[in-house]
Order: C-alpha cells, then sequence, then structure tokens
C-alpha cells in the first residue's frame, strides 16, 4: 500500500468533510464517503481507502475523527495527515458489507491506475477491465490520456472499452468499437467478458459482441493447439534426448542395454557434483555450472559406459535376452550405489539464471529452460549425425556395424570401435542427464522412468536409423501431449503404450525400418 | 490326458521333484498342526505363509521357463498375469468381507465407499462366487495374453522386440491399476480379507490347507509342463527356439505354437498368483512393476532354463536368499547381489545351477556307465568266458 | 487374376514378370521361370543376381512388388505364407545349413515329416510303424543312420548339408529347393550329393542353386544363368557356359 504521503498539508474543506461521513457508521455514508474521496484527488485518499478495505480505518463516533492504524502500527489521522497518539476510546472500526467492499475495491483500482509505478497501473487497468465499474470511467479516461507506455495505453483502452460495454446509456458506435477492442484482446478474459454480457443489448451489438464470441473461442482453440503442439515438442525433445544415446547403443550396435537410464542418471548427479563444488568454492561460477558438467557428464558415463562394454557386454555379443538380463542387473547395481553414496532423496540442482523465467508467445508462455533443452537436443543430434558421417570414428563405426568380419580384415579394431561406440552412446545418456536434472527430480530413480519411454521412442522410429529416433521422439511426445487433455495424463500415456504395441504388430521393424535379405540375416 | 502322455513325462529326476514337493506339502502342515507350539519340530505359521509364497513363485518360475527355456520367448511382462490372478482373487476375497469392513457397506469393498460409489462396477460382478473367480482366474491371464500373443506373433515380433513390448504391457496395466477410477483400489490396492470359502484366511489351518494346495497346484503344473515339453509339440517348441524360420519352412505354423504355450503359460502364471493373494494378504499395483517380472526371469536363470526342475528350484533359493539378506544387517547390500547375480548367471553360469550340473553329471554317468561295461567286459576276459583273447 | 480354377500353365512352378526391389535397389527385375513336372534345374548366377531373393519369392518369405507367380500351374503363391506354402508341398535347402542343433538327427527327420503339424495333433502325438519306418529309409538315403541318436549340432559341414536334404526327403514335398548343397564340400562328398539329388530327382521336381560349376555338369540337367534379378541364359551347362554375355558377365568386362 501507499503510504509515503502522509507530510502533506492537508486540504481543508469538502474532503475533510467526505471523510468525516466514515465516522456516521452508516453503509450508505461510507459509501458516499468512498466516492467523494477517491474522486478528491487528494494524496491521503489511497491510504484511506486501503485502510478501509483491510479493516484499519477507525472512527469515533462522538468528535466524527477518523484515524487510519497504519501498517507499522503508527495512528494518523485521516484527514490532516497528522499523527496521533493513541485511538480515542470511542473509535470503532468502520465496518464493511458486501456490495461496500466491491465498491471499495474498485475505488481502490481507480485509485492505483493513477499511480507512478507502471506495474501496478498495469495492474490496477487489468482489474478495471475485469470489474468494468461504470463511476471510474472518467479516470480511466484520464488515465488513458496520460499514459506514455505502449502496453499500459492498451490496457487502458481495453478496461475503458469493457466499461463501456456494460454501461447502459453509451451509444451503439461507441459499443461496437469497445467490441473490437475487447475481440482484438482474444484471451480467456475477454471471452468471459463477452459472454458475460447482459442479454438487455442492442441488437446490433449484441450480434458483433457474439460474433466477437465465435472469432475469441476459435481463436483460442487456436493457441490451445498451439501450446499443446508446443508440450510435444518439449516432451518428444526429452524423450529425443534420453533416447539418442540408445540409438545408438541398441539402435546401431544392437547391444540391448537396460542401464540406459542409468547412465542418465549418472549425468544428472555429475551435474549436481559440479554444482555442489561451485556453490561451495566458486559461486561466481554458478551460471556456468551446465556448461562445465556437460562435457564432465559424457566423461563419466562415457568411461563408464566403455568400463561396461569390455567387462560385460563383448562376452554377450549375439545373445541379446541375455545382454539384456545382465545389463539389468547392473541397472540394479548403479542405482543402488548411487543411492549408497548420494541418499535415497532428491537432491537440488539449480537452475542458472539463463535457464529460469518464461516469456509470453501470443497466448502461451513458453519458460526459457524448455526451450533451452529443445535447442540443446537438436544440437546434440545434430552433432552426433555429423560425427557419424564425417569423423573416422564415425566411418569405422558404420563399417563394423554393416560387416563385422570385412571391416576386421580392412584392419579396424573392431573391438575398439565397439567399445567406443558404446561409451560414445553412453556418454550422451549422460549429457542428457544433464538436461534433464533441470526439469526432473535428481534421484537414483531418474533413470527408471526413462528406460521404457526410450525404448519405444527407437523402436517406433525404426531401429538403426537415428532420423527415425528423431521423427519417433517428437511423434510420441506430440501425440501424448495431445491425449493428455483428451484422457488424462495416466490414461493419455497407457493409450501411447497400447498405441506403440498395435503399431510394432503391423510395422515390426518401427516407422523407418531398413528393408531386404539382409536384414533377418 | 491318456496314459502314454504321463508315462513319458516321468523321468526319475521329474518324478523325484513331484516326491518331493508333494512330501514338502504334506510335512509341512502336519507338523505345523499337531506339533506341540514351540516345539523343534514345528513349523511356525509364518514359515508357512512364507514358503507358500515361495512355492507361488516357483509356479510363475515354471511357466516363464516354459516359454523361455523351451520356445525362446522372454516375456517381462509375465508378473502382469501373476497379478491379473491375483487380483482376481482378491476381488472375490473382497467380496467375502462384506459388511464386516469399516464402512460396513454389505456390497461396496470399503475403498468404493471411500470413493463414493453408490453401486458395484460392473466388472466386479459375479467375483462373490468362488468358482466364478476361480474361472476368471485363468481366464483373465489366458485372455490378455491370447490377445497380446495374437498380434504381437502373428506380426512375427520376437527377441527382444517381444522383450520390450511385454515390458510396456505390464507397464501400462501398471499405471492404470494406479488409478483410483480404475476400480481396484488404486494405490492401496485389495487387502485387509477375512474369509475364503468360509474359513478364516489367518487361521493355522487354512494357511496350511493353502499351501498343500500351491505344492498341489506346483506339481500339477510341472505335471502339463513336462507333459508338453516331452511330446512332439515340445520337439517343435524347441525347434522353434532355435531356428523358427527353418520351422516355418517345414510347415509349422510357429505363430499358432508360440500362442498355443504363451497362453496356457499365462494361466499358470495366474493361478500362482491367485493361490499368492492370501497367503500373503495384499495384492497392489506394485506387482505390476517391470523390475518384478524380470526379477522372476533371473529365478529361472539361476535355477537353469529349459530344464523346469531348475526354474522351481530357482524361484526358491533367490527368494530364500531374498529373505534372508533383506531382514538382516546386509540388507541396504541386497541389489548389489541381486544385479551381481543377474550379471554373474549370465556370464558365468549361463546354463543355471541344474543345466550346469546336468553338463558334468551326465558325461559322467555315461562315462562309469561305459565304464562299468568295459569292467565287467575285462573281468568276463579274465576269467575265460569272455571272447578269446588275441593275445593268447 | 483369377486363376483358381484354371490351370494357367503346365508347369509345376510359374513365375512371369516379377519384380522386388528393397530401397530402391530392384533385386529381381522382369524374372521369368518355368519348371517343369520332373524336372531338375539348376541355377547358376553371381553374386547378388538375385538367386536366394527368387527363392525367397517362391517360399513366400518376400512378397513381390508385381509379377505371378503360380504353383502346380493354379496356386497363387504370393497370397500365401510360408507355413501354407510349406504345406502345399514346397520344400526348401537354405544356404547356410540350418537344422536344429540342439536335438538329434532323429528328432529333426521326425519333426521334418509331413504328417499333422497342428499343436494338438503334436501334443497327442504318438509315433507309428510307418513313421519310423520312414525316419530309417531316410536316413539310410542320407547315410546317417549311425549318426541317429547323435545331436545334430555335432555333425561335420556335409552331414548337416545331408540331413537338411534327408529333411526334404522326409518333409516329402513336390518342389525341392535347395540352396547351394554342396558349399564347403569335400570333392567325394560333392559327387555323393550329386548322386542323391538325382535319386531323389527320380519323384521329386527340383531347383538347385549352385556356383559349383563341375557340380551343375554332373548333374547334367537344363540349367539357367541369372544376373542382375532378371534371366540372361538358358539351356545345356555347354549351351550357357558358352554364351558370350555369360561369360562376360562372369569374367567382368
Amino acid at each position: 500500500m501507499l503510504l509515503s504521503c502522509f507530510a502533506l498539508p492537508a486540504l481543508a474543506g469538502p474532503f475533510e468533510d467526505s471523510v468525516a461521513k466514515f465516522a456516521n457508521d452508516e453503509f450508505s455514508d461510507t459509501e458516499a464517503a468512498v466516492g467523494e474521496v477517491a474522486s478528491s484527488g487528494n494524496p491521503l485518499a489511497s491510504p484511506i481507502i486501503s485502510a478501509l478495505q483491510d479493516g484499519r480505518l477507525s472512527a469515533d463516533p462522538g468528535s466524527k475523527k477518523v484515524f487510519i492504524t497504519r501498517t507499522d502500527g503508527k495512528i494518523v489521522d485521516a484527514a490532516s495527515g497528522a499523527a496521533v497518539d493513541k485511538l480515542p476510546d470511542g473509535a470503532a472500526a468502520v465496518r464493511l458489507n458486501n456490495r461496500l467492499r466491491r465498491t471499495v475495491e474498485a475505488a481502490l483500482g481507480g485509485l492505483t491506475l493513477l499511480s507512478p509505478d507502471p506495474a501496478k497501473r498495469l495492474a490496477a487497468a487489468q482489474s478495471v477491465f475485469k470489474s468494468h465499474e461504470e463511476n471510474l470511467l472518467p479516470t480511466v479516461e484520464s488515465a488513458l490520456a496520460k499514459e506514455s507506455s505502449k502496453a499500459i495505453k492498451q490496457a487502458f483502452a481495453e478496461a475503458r472499452a469493457a466499461i463501456i460495454l456494460f454501461k447502459s446509456d453509451a451509444s451503439d458506435s461507441d459499443k461496437l468499437d469497445a467490441v473490437s477492442v475487447v475481440k482484438a484482446r482474444g484471451d480467456q478474459e475477454a471471452l468471459a467478458l463477452l459472454t458475460g454480457l447482459g442479454g438487455d443489448q442492442p441488437p446490433l451489438v449484441a450480434k458483433a459482441a457474439a460474433s466477437a464470441v465465435a472469432s475469441i473461442q476459435s481463436n483460442l482453440a487456436m493457441w490451445s493447439m498451439v501450446q499443446n503442439a508446443w508440450y510435444g515438442l518439449s516432451l518428444g525433445s526429452v524423450l529425443l534426448l534420453a533416447a539418442i544415446g540408445l540409438a545408438i547403443t541398441f539402435g546401431v550396435m544392437g547391444v540391448i542395454n537396460m542401464a540406459h537410464g542409468e547412465m542418465v542418471m549418472l549425468g544428472a548427479y555429475t551435474t549436481f557434483v559440479v554444482q555442489e563444488v561451485i556453490r561451495t568454492r566458486y559461486p561466481a561460477l554458478f551460471d556456468y555450472s551446465l556448461l562445465i558438467a556437460v562435457p564432465l557428464a559424457f566423461l563419466v558415463a562415457g568411461a563408464i559406459g566403455v568400463l561396461i562394454e569390455r567387462s560385460i557386454i563383448r562376452f554377450l555379443y549375439g545373445r541379446p535376452l541375455e545382454t539384456l538380463l545382465a545389463t539389468w542387473g547392473l541397472s540394479l547395481v548403479l542405482q543402488q550405489a548411487v543411492r549408497t553414496a548420494f541418499g535415497p532423496t532428491n537432491r537440488e540442482v539449480g537452475n542458472p539464471s539463463w535457464m529460469s523465467g518464461a516469456f509470453d508467445l501470443g497466448q502461451i508462455t513458453i519458460t526459457y529452460n524448455r526451450l533451452w533443452i529443445l535447442c540443446f537436443t537438436l544440437a546434440v543430434f545434430a552433432i552426433l549425425l555429423a560425427m557419424l558421417r564425417y569423423t573416422a570414428l564415425g566411418l569405422e563405426m558404420r563399417a563394423v556395424t554393416q560387416n563385422r568380419r570385412m571391416a576386421a580384415s580392412m584392419g579396424i579394431a573392431t573391438s575398439r570401435v565397439d567399445a567406443l561406440t558404446f561409451g560414445l552412446g553412453s556418454g550422451i545418456a549422460g549429457i542428457a542427464g544433464v538436461a534433464l536434472s533441470q526439469i526432473d527430480n535428481v534421484s537414483p530413480n531418474l533413470g527408471q522412468s526413462y528406460i521404457i519411454d526410450s525404448f519405444m521412442v527407437v523402436v517406433f522410429g525404426g531401429v538403426g536409423n537415428l532420423w527415425g529416433t528423431l521423427v519417433g521422439a517428437f511423434t510420441l511426445g506430440i501425440a501424448n501431449k495431445f491425449l493428455e487433455p483428451v484422457a488424462g495424463a495416466v490414461l493419455g500415456k497407457i493409450a501411447i503404450l497400447v498405441l506403440i504395441i498395435l503399431f510394432i504388430q503391423k510395422r515390426p521393424r518401427g516407422l523407418f525400418a531398413l528393408k531386404g535379405r539382409t536384414v533377418e540375416a | 490326458m491318456t496314459p502314454h502322455i504321463l508315462t513319458r513325462s516321468l523321468d526319475r529326476a521329474a518324478t523325484t521333484f513331484i516326491l518331493i514337493v508333494a512330501g514338502l506339502g504334506v510335512l509341512i502342515p502336519l507338523s505345523n498342526l499337531l506339533m506341540p507350539q514351540g516345539s523343534m519340530f514345528q513349523v511356525p505359521t509364518y514359515l508357512v505363509a512364507l514358503w507358500g509364497k515361495y512355492v507361488c513363485y516357483a509356479i510363475l518360475a515354471l511357466s516363464i521357463d516354459l516359454i523361455w527355456g523351451y520356445c525362446g520367448i522372454l516375456s517381462l511382462g509375465h508378473g502382469a498375469f501373476f497379478a491379473l490372478g491375483g487380483y482376481a482373487m482378491g476381488m472375490y476375497l473382497m467380496r467375502q468381507i462384506g459388511s464386516r469392513g469399516v464402512y460396513g457397506n454389505p456390497v461396496l469393498p470399503d475403498f468404493m465407499v471411500f470413493l463414493n460409489w453408490d453401486k458395484l462396477p460392473w466388472y466386479w460382478y459375479g467375483f462373490d462366487k468362488f468358482w466364478f473367480a476361480a474361472l476368471m482366474v485363468l481366464l483373465v491371464p489366458g485372455l490378455l495374453a491370447f490377445c497380446f500373443g495374437w498380434l504381437a506373433f502373428r506380426s512375427r515380433v520376437t527377441g527382444v522386440y517381444l522383450s520390450i513390448i511385454t515390458q510396456a504391457m505390464t507397464y501400462a496395466l501398471l499405471l492404470g491399476f494406479f488409478r483410483n477410477d480404475f476400480g481396484f483400489g488404486g494405490n492401496n490396492g485389495l487387502t485387509d480379507f477375512k474369509d475364503i470359502l468360509g474359513f478364516n484366511v489367518q487361521a493355522d489351518g487354512t494357511r496350511c490347507a493353502l499351501f498343500l494346495l500351491s505344492c498341489l497346484a506346483l506339481v500339477i503344473a510341472f505335471l502339463i509342463c513336462r507333459a508338453v515339453v516331452t511330446s512332439k509339440l515340445g520337439k517343435v517348441l524347441i525347434a522353434i527356439r532355435d531356428a523358427e524360420s527353418r520351422t516355418r519352412f517345414l510347415g509349422y505354423r510357429v505363430e499358432t505354437y508360440k500362442l498355443f504355450v504363451f497362453t496356457l503359460s499365462a494361466c499358470m502364471a495366474g493361478v500362482a498368483g491367485a493361490l499368492y493373494v492370501p497367503q500373503v494378504g495384499i495384492i497392489n499395483p506394485s506387482e505390476f512393476a517391470p523390475a518384478n517380472s524380470i526379477e522372476a526371469v533371473i529365478w529361472v536363470a539361476v535355477g537353469g532354463r529349459g530344464t523346469l526342475v531348475g526354474a522351481a528350484l530357482g524361484a526358491v533359493v533367490v527368494n530364500y536368499a531374498k529373505t534372508f539378506f533383506t531382514s538382516g544387517p546386509l540388507a541396504p547390500y541386497w541389489l548389489f547381489m541381486l544385479g551381481a547375480l543377474f550379471i554373474l548367471v549370465t556370464l558365468l553360469l549361463p546354463k543355471g545351477i541344474v543345466g550346469t550340473f546336468n553338463a558334468w553329471w551326465e558325461p559322467w554317468k555315461a562315462r562309469r556307465s561305459a565304464g562299468i561295461a568295459a569292467d565287467e567286459e575285462s573281468a568276463a576276459r579274465e576269467d575265460g568266458i569272455g571272447a578269446p583273447n588275441p593275445a593268447e | 487374376m483369377n486363376v483358381m480354377d484354371t490351370r494357367a500353365t503346365s508347369a509345376m512352378l510359374y513365375l512371369d514378370g516379377v519384380h522386388v526391389s528393397f530401397d530402391g535397389f530392384h533385386a529381381i527385375n522382369n524374372l521369368s521361370l518355368a519348371l517343369e513336372p520332373g524336372e531338375m534345374r539348376a541355377i547358376i548366377g553371381p553374386n547378388g543376381a538375385g538367386k536366394t531373393t527368387m527363392m525367397d519369392i517362391i517360399t513366400g518369405k518376400t512378397k513381390p512388388d508385381e509379377g505371378t507367380v503360380l504353383f502346380d500351374g493354379s496356386v497363387d503363391l504370393t497370397r500365401l505364407d510360408e507355413t501354407r506354402i510349406a504345406e502345399l508341398g514346397i520344400g526348401r535347402k537354405f544356404q547356410k545349413p540350418t537344422v536344429f542343433e540342439s536335438q538329434t538327427v532323429q528328432d529333426n527327420l521326425l519333426l521334418a515329416l509331413n504328417v499333422d503339424h497342428s499343436v494338438r495333433g503334436t501334443l497327442f502325438w504318438r509315433g507309428s510303424k510307418g513313421e519310423s519306418e520312414r525316419i530309417d529309409k531316410v536316413l539310410e538315403t542320407i547315410r546317417l543312420t549311425d549318426a541317429r541318436n547323435r545331436l545334430a549340432g555335432s555333425l561335420s559341414h556335409g552331414q548337416k548339408q545331408w540331413l537338411e536334404i534327408g529333411m526334404l526327403l522326409a518333409q516329402d514335398p513336390k518342389v525341392l529347393l535347395v540352396d547351394e548343397p554342396v558349399a564347403g564340400m569335400t570333392d567325394v562328398e560333392t559327387h555323393l550329393t550329386a548322386e542323391l539329388l538325382k535319386q531323389i530327382n527320380k519323384n521329386h521336381t527340383i531347383m538347385v542353386v549352385e556356383h559349383d560349376m563341375t557340380f551343375v555338369r554332373e548333374l547334367g540337367v537344363k540349367v539357367t544363368c541369372l544376373h542382375e534379378g532378371s534371366v540372361l541364359a538358358e539351356g545345356s551347362i555347354d549351351q550357357v557356359s558358352s554364351n558370350e554375355r555369360v561369360v562376360e558377365v562372369y569374367l567382368g568386362r
């Protein structure tokens, strides 16, 4: 509340008379007093009315004096602003009823319309838009004339339009203009305002309002589609991030790694450790913590991946079901190891400043962390594609997966390539963990929640095809988010699982399957 | 069942296994009921229930071995069939509570009253009758397996793909059963059972009877599996496991065989679940967790897949170890041990306990009998009864 | 196409205008071929000529993009799956010997016998004298009588090839598709295999794919040379091997 301008000398005359009406203890007088005080332009008006709203306005019926108890406990005379030692014995709080409360709110809204603080003016304009209190029209119009900020001016214009719409004596042409202003606003509140318009409007206005309602509704439906699509893209990017590594180990190498989720989890814990070190030693670097964590997570998860390949998986090539079981066991061990080292509860991983916050795009809100993750995912994908296509390791990898014997006889150290490929897939999972630590709980179970989804993405997209994984991830993400509003989050997920199961029946080798007789060899 | 099937299925190992299970099934309840409380020969009731649980797990393991060990279908969703059988039994037990529940509603189980439901959902009809529930114990898992298998096998989903979609299946069911509006008690599942067929589920006698029934079910399940794997059908299953496409080119309808054995196995898992629920006193959605299904697979791997006896043995051994370790000071290390078990068994003991034993025992037995024959021959020669010695 | 009720051709196996492509690669290109009843035909051709893909098409493993594939003059094979085609009487021996390694030689043959292949039939199966006599006969033909109780996995490469041919015999199909039966065999084994095939040909139609020219010459039958998915030349071995284009294909340009 603005209580900063008490020292000003009180104006004698009508203002004091108006204030004195609060002491009558009659609702009608109080209402009149609110109206008069609010329109007085006196700097004390705002503190008086907000005190009234909060029950801090007291009146002494005997002396007809009115007092404000300030939020800091000091007491001032409402009419003059002079400090008073204590309330007189007969003073009692000025009472309000529900109708009066609305008047008070509207009056306050009108008062803050002229506040020097732009944020307050904007908020006031929004609240007037909702309340469309008729007696605020002059205030709104004067505020509109004075306003310099474009956005707030717009808000004032909308508030004015709202008032005019509900003003019974406004001309038809003014009302039609008002309808178009409200229509241009086009959000949920504009819709509520227009649908709340009574049936007693002139036919021309009623018709315009109805068409505005229809147009806003279709507009909103469109935006909700856009919103779902954005959520879908965002979920898709998370799925893709979790699945890219798997697309390498499962898709390219044919190794089914059930501990893939744990590689993601290790990446997330690497981020946690990096942030802990930064917090305690170099707090200034906090905004760079993720940049430091990405290569570290890649190295940690990648090294563990190489270790796993050398110690377990290489003995199980060609026995996919055994690989599945052994890596599942490994995932239990890794989870329990992390649980022992870091505890079973969620660990706090913070968002750097550039990843927190959000911005509005039309009718939807986009958070920076989701946006960054989408960009990051696409970057990882692009780098990986380029790596497979243009580097020596990428070439060797493709050679080994296509024809191991031939590659070996051409002098490629196939077992080294196997280890590096597996390390690469695991390392990418680690990077995914860095990103996922920004939007998910970092706990030992983090990986478990992604493993089934990741496999679904890879299988759906078609094994051995990175582009398939990309399309698969975004398709599943978007399908999920479009099903959610219809079926609910859990049923939506179940529906997706069932659809994938049915899809695999139809195309057992995924969307982008390789064809030919070598596939089954 | 024609007798030749029975005689064919009973070799010496199979007979021994049946005798041991039957013996335990009779002796443990007898000792619990007849021996005085606290005597060293008396098996306490909690142990009867615990071993009853192991026996149910053994049936589940058998059902997995039948499809994995003999037909190469690695299902990571068999826990779902087990849990569905369990839920069917749980629903019967819930209806038996009647007006003894907290809310005293004679028809609606407590959780439905709590959710302000005013009538029983249609899929709960009939579960007040035991025969109906017993039928559903077989039908529900069987039907799900049939539909799932029909889709999967017909479109030739095999190997790890099949494993992953069975896992997705149980995961989808897990999510579903967690929901309150599914009508199966949501998070808490079904519990607080009072009686089964009029007997108090907590009573010693009932627990012993349930244990005996579980052993009987294990024997029957074992016999069915033996009958299947020793028939020509068993040979076809192994042929499918080893060279599926070759089998198809011989004119066998591979998908029908898989569907048959998968559905049979799901029904067995359902029965195991149904016997499990009254003995542990609760069924909740966590039974659908993919981890449970994979754990059951490792029992089979530990015992030795494709041996049946090994599967049952593996289930008991691993679960005994689990009970032992998770109740002691080593509890925080149990998951390390379980994880290591997965890795070590697949790397070092791919045939499992029984398979490795057979690989060692059978050549030794063959050598020994060959040795005995050779000894006898040379003994006969020394006695001058055998063929004339060329050296003479 | 309605050919189910009339015999469109007298051929046992009839392929006409068959095309199949994998991701843009034309594996089979306008292939036409006819096998008369009781005929034995040798198919030769360089790697990638489409020999195995052709067998995949006949046995239902691969569906052609277009073209006609008829069995026994009237049955459209493109609409049937592997099992149905095998039931009709087309047997196949694979390039890489595939026998059921963890089962005995005898059980391999038992599985191949063309008796009731339904789930019910196999579950309640009990051996009959007729069946064991047939198995004995096949064992004798493929010279594996002594190895009948050995695991198929423990056989030598040549023995596995024979076992697979034996399985074809047990299956007793109308047409045998034999893919590279003598690959990896010794000269003696190759010779014996040729004898075996000739013996089988007395009452079966056979299509043999083989690289080994000595073997093909020894069979002494009509030869078809495939190249890039279509027929390059057809005739006796001497005609085909003196054909300029065949020489060109085999020796390079």
